[in-house]
């Protein structure tokens, strides 16, 4: 008896707060579409999340391209199928390491900067002061973050998908005695735009996620100091959970059968 | 005692009944309060007893479980969120702890009601933002610092720069010198005194500190176990005949107030 309700606990709670997250998320994405906008405020944050995160997820991406093109040399080398590698290099990295990558190291760097950035302002009433100034929180905070969220992780996961294929392309010509240009035109001709097209769709997926966890537990923390960490933890790891739970589903929608 | 006449001129702001609990605990508990046009309101009452519950109701930054609020005679509660809108344009807040935009200088803090709500373009904004930061006492090169390069004081003054920046009609005050010295603390009182009057505001205050709510009140309300239990003119609340009344005003630990001291 006492166990079933246990589990019914969990399962009303687990639905609750995916309830909430949709509200919010609902209400933040409409702020997106109904004036007044704030495009300095989407500038800023398109600045912070897409420019500052250049050289980590750029770092990032070099040393997975060197890395896979490292590991599938010694493995394939052994049944000679050595030609296979600019394709593994670049199809590993479009559809899956350049988005996940990214995504988990922007979770880093930039949900954790958002949940103690509205954190903070929660807890020294910034966000209520708002609202006496008549200007919306969501509309103000919310939306501006969501967006540029959205659409800078595609041209991040881009630059980091043309680094990562420099990387394995480096380590493959300069290390492993590869032909450049048939690296390259293999490279090419085994590409196909859904690689590229899942991987991008990916990011923007992983961009509003990241995004959107920062702003709910920012928003919503609480108990000053302790309250943001707390909301900053939060933040990174409901984001870094979602991105790859997220990615198994539109892998298998874009690629399952 | 603790009518205050029926007059026939509608309130300002007018509280029936106001009751809000955060899961067991119940904050306030059918809290009736009326506020006059241009009259200058300070609620006292020890730590916790709801007073900034209070005030965040009426601007409707917390939803009331129960009970009306009325502003100008229009019923608040329940109201949709773009007519809130607009009710909320008639207000001004100072915030306890300030509550300054940290991403912003002093001057685009002031400014932000006249820009984001009034749409105001950026350089009038300024100078209006100057010109207020001048009312209550600051230079204009005040103006282009952050706000984390204030002492505590002057991120007061800050703060009540911005709330009446957009000359609003009502005024909300959250225990405005609570954390300052004595003088600057009577500096503010004397500000907001100041700026009350010259623009005609209606103004509800609350605080702990008696010296102050001396010098900003009209009249005084006394919120005890999530009612008001006594209220009339400034004048009289030396005899105000009321056992609570006169322990807080006088600080006496002995009285009908208890206090939660858990050790
Ligand atoms: N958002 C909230 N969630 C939960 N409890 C709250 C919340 N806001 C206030 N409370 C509780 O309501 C009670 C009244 O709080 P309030 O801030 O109104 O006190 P106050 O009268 O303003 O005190 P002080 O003079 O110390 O500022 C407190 O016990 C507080 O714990
Ligand atoms: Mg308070």
């Amino acid at each position: 008896m006492n166990f079933l309700r246990l589990i019914g606990q969990v399962v009303l709670g687990f639905f609750s707060i995916v309830g909430r997250v949709s509200l919010f998320a609902l209400t933040g994405v409409s702020h997106i579409f109904r004036p007044p906008f704030f495009p300095r405020l989407v500038l800023r944050q398109m600045i912070e999340i897409g420019y500052y995160s250049l050289p980590v997820v750029g770092l990032t991406a070099i040393f997975t391209g060197m890395v896979l093109a490292l590991q599938s040399y010694t493995g394939f080398s052994r049944f000679s199928a050595e030609s296979a590698i600019p394709n593994v290099v670049v199809l590993s990295i479009t559809r899956e390491l350049g988005p996940v990558l990214a995504g988990l190291m922007v979770a880093g760097r930039i949900g954790a900067a958002m949940a103690a950035e509205l954190g903070t302002m929660r807890v020294t009433e910034q966000i209520d002061a708002l609202t006496t100034l008549s200007t919306n929180p969501f509309k103000y905070l919310i939306a501006p973050r969501l967006l540029a969220g959205l659409s800078m992780l595609p041209i991040l996961v881009l630059v980091a998908d043309l680094i990562g294929v420099l990387g394995g392309y480096l380590v493959s010509v300069h290390l492993l005695d590869f032909n450049a240009t048939t690296y390259l035109r293999n490279t090419w001709n085994f590409v196909e735009s859904p690689d590229i097209i899942s991987g991008l769709v990916k990011a923007a997926v992983f961009g509003f996620l990241i995004s959107l966890m920062g702003c709910y537990h920012g928003y919503y923390s609480k108990g000053g100091a302790q309250g943001v960490g707390q909301a900053t933890t939060n933040a990174v790891v409901s984001a870094a959970i979602l991105i790859l739970s997220f990615n198994y589903v539109i892998t298998a929608l874009f690629f399952g059968q | 005692m603790s009518e205050n006449g029926a007059n026939s001129a509608p309130k300002k702001i007018s509280v029936r009944g106001l009751t809000k609990s955060f899961g067991k605990k119940q904050v306030l508990q059918g809290l009736d309060i009326d506020v006059g046009a241009q009259e200058s309101l300070v609620v006292i009452g020890g730590s916790g007893t709801g007073k900034s519950v209070l005030i965040k109701s009426i601007i409707g930054l917390l939803n009331p479980d129960a009970g009306t609020i009325k502003i100008d005679g229009e019923t608040v509660t329940g109201m949709s969120g773009s007519e809130r809108e607009r009710i909320t344009g008639k207000f001004g807040m100072l915030f306890q702890g300030a509550a300054l935009f940290d991403s912003l200088t002093v001057w685009e803090n002031v400014a932000f009601g006249l820009i984001q709500a009034r749409g105001m373009a950026r350089g009038l904004a300024k100078e209006k933002a100057i010109a207020t930061l001048a009312q209550v006492g600051l230079s204009s090169d005040v103006g282009e610092l952050a706000p984390s390069e204030l002492s505590g004081g002057m991120q007061k003054r800050v703060g009540l720069a911005r709330a009446i920046a957009t000359e609003p009609e009502i005024i909300f005050f959250d225990e405005p010198t609570t954390g300052l010295d004595p003088i600057m603390g009577s500096v503010i009182d004397d500000l907001i005194s100041k700026c009350v009057r010259e623009l005609g505001a209606t103004a509800l205050s609350i605080t702990h500190d008696m010296a102050s709510a001396r010098r900003i009140a009209d009249r005084v309300a006394m919120i005890y176990e999530g009612r008001i239990i006594w209220d009339g003119p400034v004048s009289e609340i030396d005899n105000s005949g009321n056992p609570h009344v006169e322990q807080f005003i006088n600080g006496r630990s002995e009285g009908p107030i208890q206090m939660q001291v858990t050790g």
